[in-house]
């Protein structure tokens, strides 16, 4: 579960997150959607703490982030651009995250294997696409079986088995009661996955609402005519409550 | 935190410009040393050398490869692992990486043809200036916002350090030669830690002649020994001083 209250963070003059409360709960699928720049992989540093907010708290099951290190166990992030020590092979990568993460001692396989990574784990980093080194990185995310997935455009870059094969794997986590956090500008990969709508604008909080409810007031059935549906409309200011 | 640092040598050892710097040296200090019948002489030319590349290349090769990992760092800071670790882990990885290409390109040459002590005191100096070096390059990434000014800042230290620090303190010494300024340049020295090498190094050899007025300033006011352990500590400063404040920038920092 994570908690997100009053969050803000500036770089320079501009305010990246303005005043940001989430609450997000165990089984929720979470997509963070708003144009370029409006503050999603802001966000999701700070929840990762890897970017340090100026006011407000984030707890992770109970957890303030700020100086504790600890609650990151239960976090597999899989970031945005995936970049490797060049002479390291897969196997390398992936034993050095076993090694860091001794907690854990059952891994979950499902994707390296599914994937194919265990056929070519001798290979080296640098020699890999930009498609197999978001495998790679897919991989490590779900590794541990952790309760909160924080997953930055899982999906780009991926050839259209491999990017069914994750979203079964996303789809199957969340049916066990884990948190996915995901953004994706890329709307129909998040068909039938997210379950709640968050919707940042210039860093402020847009709406927060379930799918269900967004379908329900636009009328379509369809994720990206729900949402051009509620672009097109201006975005209301009643749409602040959750 | 050693997890890390077996994962960075890892890849490091098997790095295309660690292995040609190192036989670069190895080149460079085997035909320095067979060219000049006397073996001082030789040293000498291995100290400027070393004064001369260690520090530019040194720093160079540390910043690239700490903005390149960039992406990997947070990686790393995704893990439960605290963001100390994550950053001396790294500067441990570069630093031992490129002082065994160091010890290897010049330490072995010097200990089959010039074994002594004085051969001992200058692979330390440019281990030391290794350490130093690989230590401003990570403050460097920490300050920097992206790769190409931390590039920028790499190349202005070293050559700073290397090339304009000396052309100040014989600025200062020209302007001010009719006052008793042996203590004032004693220390302006020890801003330098390219000048401290090689005042180390030099107080070893005892080459009068050759030591220059810091060298000899050194040794007017400290003696050989007590010179030399001044040198070292200073020299240690220089690599732990930036260290220390890297980890402070870096807790506070935003990926």
């Amino acid at each position: 579960m994570i908690e997100i209250i009053q969050l803000t963070k500036s770089f320079g003059r501009c305010k990246a997150l303005d005043n940001i409360s989430l609450s997000m709960q165990q089984g929720q699928a979470i997509s963070l959607l708003g144009p370029n720049g409006s503050g999603k992989t802001t966000l999701i540093k700070s929840i990762l703490g890897l970017v340090i907010p100026e006011k407000g708290t984030i707890r992770i099951n109970g957890q303030a982030v700020k100086k504790d290190w600890a609650y990151r166990s239960n976090i597999g992030y899989m970031p945005q651009i995936g970049r490797y020590p060049e002479n390291m092979t897969i196997e390398q990568v992936i034993n050095m995250i076993r090694e860091i993460r001794r907690d854990h001692t059952v891994y979950d396989e499902d994707l390296l294997k599914g994937f194919g990574l265990d056929k070519v784990r001798h290979k080296m980093m640098r020699n890999l696409s930009g498609g197999t080194r978001q495998k790679v990185s897919a991989s490590l995310a779900f590794l541990f079986s952790p309760g909160i997935y924080i997953l930055d455009e899982p999906t780009a870059g991926l050839d259209p088995v491999s990017s069914e094969l994750l979203k079964d794997k996303i789809a199957q986590e969340l049916s066990r009661g884990k948190l996915v956090l995901i953004t994706s500008h890329v709307l129909s990969d998040l068909e039938g996955i997210a379950s709640h709508i968050v919707y940042l604008q210039d860093g402020r909080l847009m709406f927060y609402k379930s799918v269900e409810a967004l379908q329900a007031t636009t009328g379509e059935e369809r994720l990206n005519k729900v949402i051009a549906r509620v672009m097109q409309t201006e975005l209301p200011a009643s749409s602040y409550a959750v | 935190m050693k997890t890390i640092i077996k994962y960075v040598l890892l890849d490091l050892l098997k790095n295309k410009i660690i292995l040609v710097y190192t036989l670069i040296l190895a080149v460079l200090a085997v035909s320095v040393l067979n060219l000049d019948g006397n073996p001082s002489k030789g040293l000498l030319s291995l100290l400027n050398i070393t004064l001369l590349f260690v520090p530019i290349i040194t720093i160079l090769f540390a910043t690239i490869y700490f903005f390149n990992s960039i992406e990997f760092t947070e990686l790393l800071l995704s893990q439960p692992i605290n963001r100390k670790s994550v950053l001396l882990a790294e500067y441990t990885g570069v630093a031992v990486s490129l002082s065994a290409a160091y010890a290897a390109g010049i330490g072995i040459p010097l200990l089959l043809l010039v074994s002594g002590t004085a051969s001992l005191i200058l692979v330390i100096s440019g281990l030391l200036l290794t350490l130093i070096f690989s230590s401003l390059a990570l403050l460097i990434f920490v300050l920097c916002r992206d790769k190409t000014r931390g590039i920028g800042a790499a190349i202005i230290t070293a050559l700073f350090f290397s090339l304009l620090f000396d052309g100040l303190l014989i600025g200062l010494i020209y302007s001010f030669g009719e006052y008793p300024i042996e203590k004032m340049v004693l220390g302006a020295i020890t801003l330098n830690p390219i000048d401290l090498a090689r005042v180390l190094m030099l107080l070893q050899l005892d080459v009068a002649v050759l030591m220059g007025y810091s060298g000899a300033l050194f040794k007017k006011f400290l003696g050989s020994a007590a010179g030399s352990i001044f040198a070292v500590s200073c020299l240690l400063c220089w690599m732990i001083v930036p260290l220390l404040l890297s980890v402070r920038v870096f807790n506070r920092k935003n990926l």
